[in-house]
């Protein structure tokens, strides 16, 4: 099957720091892959370069038979197709949950209001959250903003979802509701690429997990063959520090 | 029994004497210590010494009504018979005395439009057709005379199909279609101007004379039946209005574009708009009027002439948009990376971004700051007197004061036109209070 992305031999550079080097890396569709590593490994930045949050600026990254270059049109059409959750959830606080929801629906895919509207209320119920819509982000926990966050992705219909640590900011008691949903999303057959810390999802719902450090892919394997042998030294590391406490 | 024992005793004990009503309050916040005490007594004294006999001026002992210039140099306190006597200079300057009903009325058309934009749920596109009906109302009024339709009343028939167009679509091709309303809009409204300074540089290039000016007119001219008033007569408040409305109205948008080109990617327009700020915020607005009105007609071919009115008013609306850029960009500062990242991964073009996203928060942290703006310009408006365009200070100095009998009484013209410039100033002040809580609403926990 044809990959939808394809990364090869991405390096990048802040400043004189050598963050991805000469990454290669192919996604087919409905992969389900979770990347982990210590901080500062650039797992990060791997994922910020296929929606072009960051600039690679060495090799060549093609995401659904788009090229990555300074083309605005090809970024543009690439990010439509492309849904990202961040970390600190990054909802429009001067907006209700409807209208973050709406807003790319009707300003990017030109979709009448109502439409976008209907279509926001069925990914908030998806979300388990479609009591919430009128209310403005900063009136919700954690957990609820960061599930409004995906379904504000979802509301765009893409072909891939990017997650950068999407539980890492969030209270113990709400980071299973955000991974319910991103069990759910998984199972249903979306394209996902997630770097998380957690390794209990990553063992039941990717089919590959990616270890990076020092702006290398490290080692790759699927999840039961990653957990329970780990091939390089890293890797070993690694997992008894996470997994030992 | 016990229990209830003490619960009685606690509650028989009243709070300390004197930490409870007015004592309680003189004593902590008047005389808590040496140094307020001593503060108090002199801050007593001064009150008692300025505002009694402040009042007695004021109104105890003035002149009110209709009184002869006599009558009030017997009396001890203000003579607010010399407003009574003069105010409609004082308001209208040197408008022909007989037509002072047309700037009344224009004062109030263009009052209703700014107070009808004031409300948060007119912010929608009609509100434009709002601006223009209410400033081509004040200008036919203001101007008389027979008003050049032609080319005019194609701009406007324009603005106004693309107007309805824009109702109609959605989505990015709407703000291209409203941006074609304003666009036509402004043309129908400045044709005058818009098509004197084109021809100034045309003539400058090609010796071509006047080429469009006269087109303005050029299909039929309506007769308004009102007697033409050139805007060297006009002044006093509708002036001061004029001016300081359309300095707001116009500086804003470019203020947007000049904060934005000033963080922009490309290096061009990053260096035009750093330099315009730098060099527009180095110069005081005197020079920049002064520039305006002396320097720039030299350099304009003969035949083209642009009044001193707008002259003042580019200069004002350039200067306000330099200090407005940089307020601007203070906001867009504030808005965090995510913000943008999060526009960005939706998939929403840069202008998008910054209608939808970034400029409404970041506008929204800057309310404070740029309402002070607003009241600043408001004020320094008052400085076009000296290229002897006469606004309200101007009126009241050299024509009601003019007037060798009521010579005496300055004191009270200024303090009247100080409460006009007050009643404004209070005015943008408390609304700028009503928008910050406007916005506060729903969301106090930003992130």
């Amino acid at each position: 099957m044809q990959p939808i992305i394809t990364m090869r031999g991405v390096d990048k550079w802040y400043g004189q720091f050598h963050v991805l080097k000469g990454i290669n890396l192919d996604v087919q569709p409905k992969e389900r892959i979770v990347i982990c590593g210590p901080s500062g490994s650039g797992k990060s930045t791997l994922i910020r370069c296929i929606n072009r949050l960051e600039e690679h600026q060495k090799g060549q990254i093609v995401v659904d038979g788009v090229e990555l270059t300074n083309d605005l049109k090809h970024i543009e059409q690439i990010r439509r197709e492309v849904g990202m959750v961040f970390q600190h959830f990054n909802l429009f606080p001067h907006m209700t949950v409807l209208e973050n929801l709406a807003l790319a629906p009707i300003w990017v895919r030109k979709m009448p209001k109502a439409e976008a509207e209907e279509r926001a209320m069925f990914y908030l119920k998806r979300v388990r959250i479609a009591e919430q819509a009128k209310k403005y982000p900063g009136q919700l926990s954690g957990g609820q903003q960061q599930r409004v966050a995906i379904a504000r992705s979802l509301c765009m219909n893409p072909k891939i979802m990017l997650f950068d640590e999407p539980t890492s900011a969030l209270d113990p008691e709400m980071i299973k509701e955000v991974l319910d949903v991103m069990i759910e999303l998984a199972k249903e057959g979306m394209t996902m690429l997630c770097v998380t810390h957690e390794m209990g999802f990553a063992k039941s719902v990717a089919n590959r997990v990616i270890f990076m450090d020092q702006g290398q892919i490290v080692e790759q394997n699927e999840p039961h063959e990653f957990f329970n042998n780990p091939q390089s030294d890293r890797t070993k590391l690694f997992l008894s520090q996470i997994l030992g406490h | 029994m016990a229990v209830s024992d003490t619960a009685t005793e606690s509650a028989a004990i009243g709070p300390p004497p004197a930490t409870t009503g007015f004592l309680g309050w003189m004593r902590k916040n008047l005389f808590s210590n040496v140094w307020n005490t001593l503060l108090t007594i002199v801050c007593a004294y001064l009150i008692i010494r300025i505002v009694p006999p402040l009042v007695s001026w004021l109104f105890l002992d003035a002149t009110w009504g209709e009184a002869a210039p006599q009558q009030c140099r017997a009396a001890e306190g203000a003579c607010w018979a010399f407003v009574t006597e003069k105010h409609r200079v004082i308001l209208f300057g040197r408008y022909p005395f007989l037509e002072h009903w047309r700037p009344l009325l224009g004062i109030c058309v263009l009052l209703t439009v700014v107070l009808t934009s004031c409300f948060r749920r007119c912010w929608r596109p009609w509100i434009a057709l709002v601006w223009i009906g209410g400033l081509g109302a004040f200008f036919v009024l203001m101007f008389g005379g027979d008003v050049p339709i032609g080319l005019r009343a194609a701009a406007a028939a324009a603005a106004g199909a693309f107007l309805i167009a824009t109702l109609r679509s959605s989505g990015s091709t709407r703000s291209l279609l409203f941006g074609a309303t304003a666009l036509f809009a402004l043309l129908a409204l400045a044709a005058g101007p818009i098509f004197r300074v084109i021809d100034g540089v045309l003539n400058a290039a090609f010796g071509t004379g006047p080429l469009l000016a006269g087109a303005t007119g050029i299909w039929f001219e309506i007769p308004t039946g009102l007697g033409f008033v050139s805007t060297s007569l006009w002044g006093g408040l509708p002036l001061t209005l004029l001016l300081s409305i359309l300095g707001i109205v116009v500086a804003f948008p470019l203020a947007i574009l000049l904060a934005l080109g000033r963080r922009s990617k490309m290096p061009l327009i990053r260096m035009f708009c750093v330099g315009y700020i730098e060099v527009i915020r180095g110069v005081p607005l005197i020079s920049l009027l002064f520039v305006g009105s002396f320097l720039l007609p030299l350099f304009l071919p003969r035949g083209v002439e642009i009044s001193d009115l707008l002259r003042a008013q580019v200069a004002i609306i350039g200067f306000s948009a330099a200090y407005l850029a940089e307020v601007i960009r203070g906001g867009l500062q504030a808005i965090p990376r995510g913000q943008f990242e999060a526009a960005d991964a939706l998939g929403l073009s840069y202008w998008q971004k910054m209608a939808k996203i970034v400029l409404p928060q970041a506008i929204t942290i800057v309310i404070p700051p740029i309402v002070n703006t607003f009241i600043g310009l408001f004020k320094d408006t008052s400085l076009v007197s000296i290229v002897s365009l006469t606004d309200l200070l101007l009126a009241t100095k050299d024509i009601a004061l003019a007037d060798v009998d009521w010579r005496a009484f300055y004191a009270e013209g200024y303090a009247f036109i100080a409460l006009i410039y007050f009643v404004f100033c209070f005015f943008m002040s408390k609304y700028s209070q009503y928008l910050e809580r406007q916005f506060e609403t729903g969301r106090q926990k930003r992130r």
